[in-house]
């Protein structure tokens, strides 16, 4: 059986998702529920999924955080380094839209704004929570692995 | 002159959770200076917290470290409570007690963890991580949160905790105890913890004081200095229990300091659950008074302070905060100074840095008109000023 160059990116995307974090001003939080993950109690690496150190590797983006003047740029470079196909999860509340930070002087735009800025066509997963819990993250992979699989 | 080699380090880079920025400048192998940049995650708290009332603050001060969640809000509202004067129910006092002790198992845990996971030794971080979760579960059951507690108000704590409750916590952190004890002898006893970690970064009791450092960091380096025992707070003194110190300075005798003390916290939450009285929880505060209050809080880092204004009105004129990595982060200058690059990795992060928590911002005005000199277009002018005379120069 021949399988399309597409057919076996699809197959080998959705059942190895390898995950890059970023934080982009986030209170440590989300960090330690993402960190959390890998961990035995919730062990998301059963799933193929893993936690890489360089955005080039990576097919998930997990953004955490406000995104501050200061890392907004950066967030966007490191979206850019990021190979194709691409998925952002923007993790907690401030991720999804600043939360309780929206009115302070730092902020730039939401996360979502900001990589739109840089690729208007980003899929972005929100998975609201202040932090959410590490039962929510799961979920959102998943929705995230029924995309890949769906588009 | 040796030649001088700059390593980056930064700012998202797979070592810490956190975007920071360090320059190691080396020298072959040996760092000969070191330089810490952030303000990667600055938020703007302080002003925040001017345009939020007294009651609401917490919530904010909450998230200025999701680690120490609990302590930056008591930090907060002990400040509070010195403006109005407010005599505290004795039973708030333990319950607070309780949770920020919760607090610091979970908080040491996280960090024997992570040490383990920047040596690249992963079985350290899985095994701790998973006795950690217990912890979080009970602060759930607890407070309603795994993180973000939400516990302390100003006069009071915001809920009970009934007595099945506390009898649950009493009976998880006494089954911490073996696991903990496994741990303390696993690290003791461990051969390639002891390479890695022993006269490493070591910061002596002179540089401890001289740079000002506070909590396991200053403990781990002999100082014997702990909010809780030098001035108490909640209901520490009045239970028994003691200051862990270690005398070498390096990251072994930090990683020892905080292991011992998950111990003491296991001691002081049974002892709490034991003795703690019934009767109110809230002491109903009206209005804040005009005034200014301190606080401060030995948090899992070091002591945590926290400066409040009033005016009368119902919201904060001036807030300030001042967490424990601001005195801790420095005393990079004195530990990595002549280490190996591999052992810089763990000793920056020996300290336990929280730069959510130290993030500053800094405004240079006109000393006569009062007008801001700088302004953020300015210095991305004056930055893209100099790339471009570095270009013509290289």
């Amino acid at each position: 059986m021949a399988l399309t160059t597409k057919a076996w990116t699809k197959w080998a995307l959705t059942r190895s998702l390898w995950v890059y974090h970023v934080n982009a001003g986030a209170c440590n939080n989300c960090d330690i529920e993402v960190l959390d993950l890998l961990t035995p109690r919730y062990d998301i690496e059963r799933f193929g999924m893993l936690l890489v150190g360089s955005p080039r590797h990576a097919d998930v983006l997990a953004v955490t955080g406000v995104c501050t003047r200061q890392t907004a740029p950066r967030v966007q470079e490191v979206y850019l380094q990021t190979p194709r196909p691409r998925v952002v999860l923007a993790i907690g509340s401030c991720a999804c839209g600043q939360g309780i930070f929206t009115e302070a002087y730092h902020m730039a735009r939401p996360v979502d704004e900001t990589l739109r800025a840089v690729d208007p066509d980003a899929t972005i997963l929100y998975v609201p929570g202040c932090p959410p819990k590490p039962e929510a993250m799961i979920a959102a992979v998943v929705k995230a692995i029924e995309y890949l699989k769906s588009a | 002159m040796s030649r001088r080699t700059v390593v980056n380090i930064g700012p998202f880079h797979p070592l810490q959770e956190e975007a920071e920025f360090f320059q190691l400048y080396v020298d072959g192998e040996t760092v000969v200076d070191v330089d810490v940049r952030i303000s990667f995650n600055h938020r703007g708290i302080e002003k925040l917290d001017e345009s939020k009332t007294f009651d609401q603050v917490p919530f904010v001060v909450e998230r200025v470290c999701g680690i120490c969640s609990a302590s930056h809000p008591l930090a907060y509202i002990q400040a509070v409570e010195e403006i109005a004067h407010v005599e505290v129910p004795e039973r708030a006092l333990y319950l607070r007690t309780i949770v920020n002790e919760l607090e610091r198992i979970h908080s040491h845990l996280l960090w024997v963890g992570l040490a383990g996971h920047f040596l690249g030794y992963n079985t350290v971080f899985m095994w701790v991580w998973k006795y950690r979760e217990p912890v979080m579960d009970i602060l759930e059951i607890a407070t309603g949160s795994r993180v973000n507690y939400a516990n302390c108000k100003v006069g009071g704590v915001r809920r009970d905790m009934t007595r099945e409750q506390l009898d649950r916590i009493a009976q998880v952190s006494d089954e911490l105890l073996g696991p903990l004890d496994m741990l303390t002898r696993a690290v003791l006893d461990d051969p390639i913890l002891h390479a890695r970690l022993k006269k490493v970064g070591v910061l002596t009791p002179q540089a401890a004081k001289a740079y000002g450092a506070t909590g396991p960091t200053a403990r781990g380096s002999g100082v014997p200095i702990d909010v809780r025992r030098d001035d108490p707070y909640a209901a520490y003194d009045r239970l028994a229990w003691e200051v862990i110190t270690a005398p070498d300075g390096d990251v072994f005798s930090k990683t020892v300091v905080r292991l011992r003390e998950c111990f003491e916290a296991v001691r002081i939450i049974k002892q709490c659950v034991r003795d703690i009285p019934g009767g109110a929880i809230d002491a109903h505060v009206a209005a804040i008074p005009p005034g200014e209050g301190v606080g401060h809080v030995e948090a899992p880092r070091g002591e945590t302070f926290h400066y409040v204004r009033s005016d009368g009105s119902n919201r904060p004129v001036r807030h300030k905060v001042r967490a424990p990595s601001f005195n801790n982060i420095p005393t990079f200058k004195a530990s990595c100074i002549g280490q190996q690059i591999p052992d810089v990795a763990i000793t920056l992060a020996s300290v336990d840095p929280c730069y959510s928590c130290t993030e500053r911002m800094c405004r240079v005005v006109d000393a006569e008109s009062l007008r801001p000199r700088y302004t953020w277009s300015d210095l991305v002018r004056l930055s893209q000023q100099k790339t471009a005379e570095l270009r013509k120069k290289w």
